[in-house]
């Protein structure tokens, strides 16, 4: 186990340095600068020299590449080029907070509703339940979260007045933001836990549990859950993913200073050192998300654990 | 006697999306306190359903019961709430399942799922419960019980999990266990432990048993008395003897004749058509179809039961008075009688030889699994040789590997005297073919019939052109005893039967000489078995096919072989001509094997002496050193730590034993 662990934090160090180096060369090649070229222009060389100095830009790609990935190592992502004198690293602490929040009360709010939804959609299969839960799935994945967050912002904070429309300004205002993200996560886990119930409950040992004379609630509660939720876990990284997109807009939309905001602004101004940055605070984020699910996979289904300690 | 359960004209109907299918019409039946009742038939004539009605396990969607009685304690249980049937289940009536992989929850500890119907109906702490599960346990077997009760079921081979699902079953003392097909799952020597545990539990509890199965060999060893079903209905029930012995209905005759003993020669009898389609009402008896004996009045008005004895009754015309009568014990007689008409065409030309043949896959957690070990095998132009074994012991791997499926990993394989390699394997390939196992999963559900019977055709550029390509088909379908406009359907449309039929057509399209038939029978009913047996001996005779015939049934090799290969754990541990193997087994595993089979004659099948080997085959990545057998075998000592040399013992005899 614990072997199997330090192979896949070798792996994830492999791929960020990819990922790292990927961008990189991606921001060199890309058109535009995140300075004012005109104004730049007008400089003397002299003093545009110094100014490139200041960033390091003045000097060949390779040795810019050299020095990035050195002070990566050492936990550095770098100056900002357009937030004067702030490094990336400060930025990103200064707007994680509340992408955090949104993210894990959206995450909250979808398995919780999710979960129940399925299950009670299987469980009254072909019901008006299932057709409801069917339709709330479909509708969740279909719709982009930025329409659902503009009807929410227009109804429920406009025109009845019951939560903040926008800005960050107290836990009142998470509340529309976390709807908007969270409906996707309910759409998604719903369908996926209807399937897995549905599945498990045709199982053999479902009928061995009924012919115990159980009750229908301890056979639901003791031997299908379980079983269909295991497989869930499998789902909660693509989850991630659909919020972190998710949460680029949505934050915008509702002027939150989180990190997706701060990623569609750098984007907006050539940041490229925040680019970046955020690139791989990303993608470290999604990798080890999945290692998490991999882990605790392994942890619930008895089948696997001992599979792993062989 | 007094009778414990009593079930009266019992409707079973389910809402498919085809229409309304009258699954059981009109089941009488009774079962006495402590006696086992075999419920006997096909798949589809409504034994299982039958049995989940008892305890109120239909699915509840779709099935509905007409009408009917179940009588069991004084109580109808078909009018009982889900409330008063919750105390009936489980704790009066219990029920063990077919599959002992599926039947126990995957995440739940095993001690915790015995436990569980005892502390709900008998009111038992955990402490106690627990202490009841250990004695569960020890009573079906299972060593050690207090750790095993802390693993989870995958920790437990399928014997094992099947006598967990006993021990479940048997936690409130029931007065009736349902068993629905318990030992279908499980190869024959753990069926025959399994079947005496169910004795040993019957004996100790007196609890009464409804045995559901379609092997009559297993009715014969377990049962007291017999109910066989078809198409919904009763048509025979009695005791074991009246109904193995002295059958009345057509439909039993035809059932008995249709499994050969090991005996049997000649031409396998099999009963023509298949199963009616429970969809279209029926009208008359629905057997009669099928019945070479049926009346004009078999087609108009369904028979009654009528009387044989006290205890047996049968639901056919041929037994009213005015009928002709029909010497069933005469009319077996015959068949049993005609000649071995398989004159062999075998020569001693040796067709295909394999040396040293071994085959090993790498496991991901870096363990060798030896699924063949060095074995030899000669097989000659013409002849049958069935290879036999349980399941695991690498018998499915010797046909792939010789076909060219799986690389082997040490050997040669000559075939026709050319050693089979990467580079002629396509050529040879041509002249071998396989026959699978399983004709639901074997066909492409997306490709027409004549397609997928064609598709070798194409690969080899045998024919010319579309017309010819058709011509070619249509014989072929012709050849497995289907019509010729089947070729324009596709493979959902036929029944299991005819699946395998169209398989062999696959198979034969471009006239292979060697054919591999890897347990083609082992999914399809008793009676539809011995048609597709027949084909295949017909096909071998017409073109003088050799055949590789890989099986677990033993009864069923023995008729179609000429030799027979015995395989234990990767190895070949005995091989002789078939009479030869089942008169002088030589190897105690053999001998273990062969003494596993039920006999359908419940007189012999309770007298005799059975030799019950313990235990379950060990795990193929960690054989015993030696000789493999050696952790079962009776006779095991110290000199079997030694590998045991591969001898020839009498003429074409072989065995690997050190003392045989």
């Amino acid at each position: 186990m614990k072997r199997f662990i330090f192979l896949r934090l070798v792996n994830i160090i492999i791929t960020l340095f990819i990922i790292a180096t990927v961008t990189f060369f991606l921001m060199k090649l890309l058109p535009g600068s995140p300075f004012d070229e005109e104004r730049l222009s007008k400089l003397s060389d002299e003093a545009r020299l110094e100014f490139l100095a200041k960033y390091g830009l003045d000097q060949p790609v390779y040795v810019q590449y050299a020095k990035y990935i050195g002070s990566l190592i050492k936990g550095d992502l770098g100056i900002s080029y357009y937030y004067k004198g702030q490094t990336v690293n400060a930025l990103i602490k200064d707007r994680i907070g509340p992408s955090m929040l949104l993210g894990i009360q959206a995450v909250i709010l979808g398995l919780s509703v999710g979960i129940i939804l399925g299950i009670i959609a299987a469980y009254r299969h072909n019901t008006i339940w299932d057709y409801f839960t069917m339709l709330v799935a479909v509708l969740g994945v279909s719709i982009p979260n930025f329409v659902l967050a503009a009807i929410l912002q227009f109804y429920v904070g406009l025109q009845w007045g019951l939560f903040p429309v926008a800005y960050w300004e107290g836990y009142q205002h998470t509340f529309l933001p976390t709807i908007s993200l969270g409906v996707t996560v309910i759409a998604i886990i719903a369908r996926f836990t209807r399937n897995e119930m549905l599945e498990v409950l045709q199982q053999d040992y479902i009928l061995t549990a009924q012919s115990k004379g159980i009750s229908e609630c301890a056979v639901l509660i003791k031997h299908a859950i379980r079983n269909a939720l295991i497989p869930v876990i499998t789902i909660l990284g693509p989850v991630f993913v659909s919020l972190l997109t998710g949460s680029l807009v949505i934050e915008n939309i509702f002027s939150i200073p989180g990190i997706g905001s701060l990623f569609v602004d750098s984007i907006k101004m050539n940041d490229y050192t925040t680019i970046m940055g955020l690139t791989l605070f990303y993608s470290a984020f999604f990798i080890l998300t999945i290692l998490i699910v991999d882990l605790l996979y392994g942890i619930i289904d008895p089948r696997i654990r001992i599979h792993g300690r062989e | 006697m007094n009778t414990l359960l009593t079930i009266k004209n019992l409707h079973i109907h389910f809402e498919t999306h085809v229409g309304k299918v009258q699954a059981v019409r009109g089941v009488d039946l009774s079962v006495k306190k402590g006696e086992t009742l075999a419920i006997v038939g096909e798949s589809g004539s409504g034994k299982s359903v039958t049995a989940k009605s008892i305890i109120g396990l239909l699915p509840k969607r779709n099935a509905m019961i007409d009408k009917g009685e179940i009588w069991f304690e004084n109580k109808n249980l078909l009018t009982l709430n889900n409330k008063q049937m919750k105390k009936i289940r489980g704790a009066k009536i219990a029920m063990i399942f077919q599959d002992p992989m599926t039947a126990l929850n995957p995440t739940m500890k095993v001690g915790k799922q015995v436990m569980e119907s005892a502390i709900k109906h008998l009111n038992l702490s955990k402490k106690e419960a627990r202490n009841k599960a250990v004695e569960l346990l020890n009573l079906v077997g299972i060593s050690n019980p207090e750790t095993r009760l802390n693993q989870y079921p995958h920790e437990f081979s399928g014997g094992m999990r099947q006598r967990i699902v006993i021990a479940m079953a048997l936690s409130c003392n029931p007065k009736l266990l349902i068993a629905d097909e318990p030992t279908t799952a499980l190869d024959v020597t753990i069926q025959a432990q399994i079947l005496d545990l169910l004795k040993h539990i019957q004996k100790e509890t007196g609890t009464a048993i409804i045995f559901i199965t379609h092997d009559l060999g297993v009715v014969s060893n377990i049962a007291d008395s017999v109910a066989v079903m078809y198409a919904g209905k009763i048509i025979e029930k009695g005791t074991v003897e009246e109904v193995l012995l002295k059958p009345n209905h057509p439909y039993s005759w035809g059932l008995l004749k249709s499994m050969p003993n090991l005996d049997t020669k000649g031409k396998l009898y099999s009963i023509p058509g298949s199963p009616p389609d429970m969809i279209q009402p029926l009208k008359g008896d629905a057997f009669a179809p099928r019945n070479e004996f049926a009346l004009a009045i078999d087609y108009d008005m369904q028979p009654p039961m009528f009387k044989v004895s006290e205890t047996h009754y049968a639901a056919t015309w041929l037994l009213h008075p005015q009928a002709p009568k029909v010497d069933f014990i005469r009319e077996t007689q015959d068949v049993l009688m005609k000649q071995d008409d398989k004159i062999s065409s075998i020569d001693n030309n040796v067709l295909l030889e394999v040396k040293g043949l071994s085959k090993y896959f790498y496991l991901k957690s870096k363990q060798t699994l030896k699924a063949v070990d060095n074995i030899h095998l000669e097989i000659r132009r013409g002849e049958t040789l069935g290879l036999v074994g349980e399941s695991g012991c690498g018998k499915s791997t010797v046909g792939r590997t010789i076909i060219g499926l799986h690389e082997p990993t040490s050997g040669e394989i000559i075939y026709d005297n050319t050693k089979l390699t990467r580079h002629n394997q396509r050529q040879l390939t041509k002249k071998m073919q396989m026959i699978f196992q399983d004709p639901y999963s074997s066909l492409d559900p997306k490709m027409k019939v004549e397609d997928i019977i064609a598709e070798g055709l194409d690969i080899h550029h045998v024919v010319k052109d579309k017309k010819e390509r058709k011509q070619r088909v249509e014989e072929l379908l012709k050849t497995v005893g289907l019509q010729p406009h089947s070729a324009s359907r596709y493979p959902h449309e036929f029944s299991g039967g005819q699946r395998q039929r169209i398989g062999i057509a696959r198979a034969l399209a471009i006239e292979p000489e060697f054919i591999v038939a890897d347990e083609p029978i082992s999914a399809l009913d008793v009676s539809i078995q011995a048609q597709v047996i027949n084909l295949l001996l017909k096909l071998q005779k017409e073109n003088n096919l050799t055949l590789l015939f890989i099986a677990h049934d033993l009864s069923m090799v023995k008729y179609i072989s000429d030799r027979i290969g015995v395989m234990y754990l990767g190895t070949i541990v005995e091989l002789a001509n078939s009479d030869e193997l089942y008169k002088n087994p030589l190897h105690p595993y053999t001998q273990a094997l062969l003494s596993a089979i039920p006999n359908a004659n419940p007189i012999v099948e309770k007298s005799r002496e059975r030799i019950i080997l313990k235990g379950t085959l060990p795990s193929p990545v960690y054989p015993p050193s030696g000789c493999r057998f050696r952790t079962r075998c009776l006779l095991a000592t110290d000199a079997c730590e030694k590998t045991p040399e591969w001898r020839e013992v009498e003429t074409d005899h072989w065995v690997a034993c050190h003392y045989a």
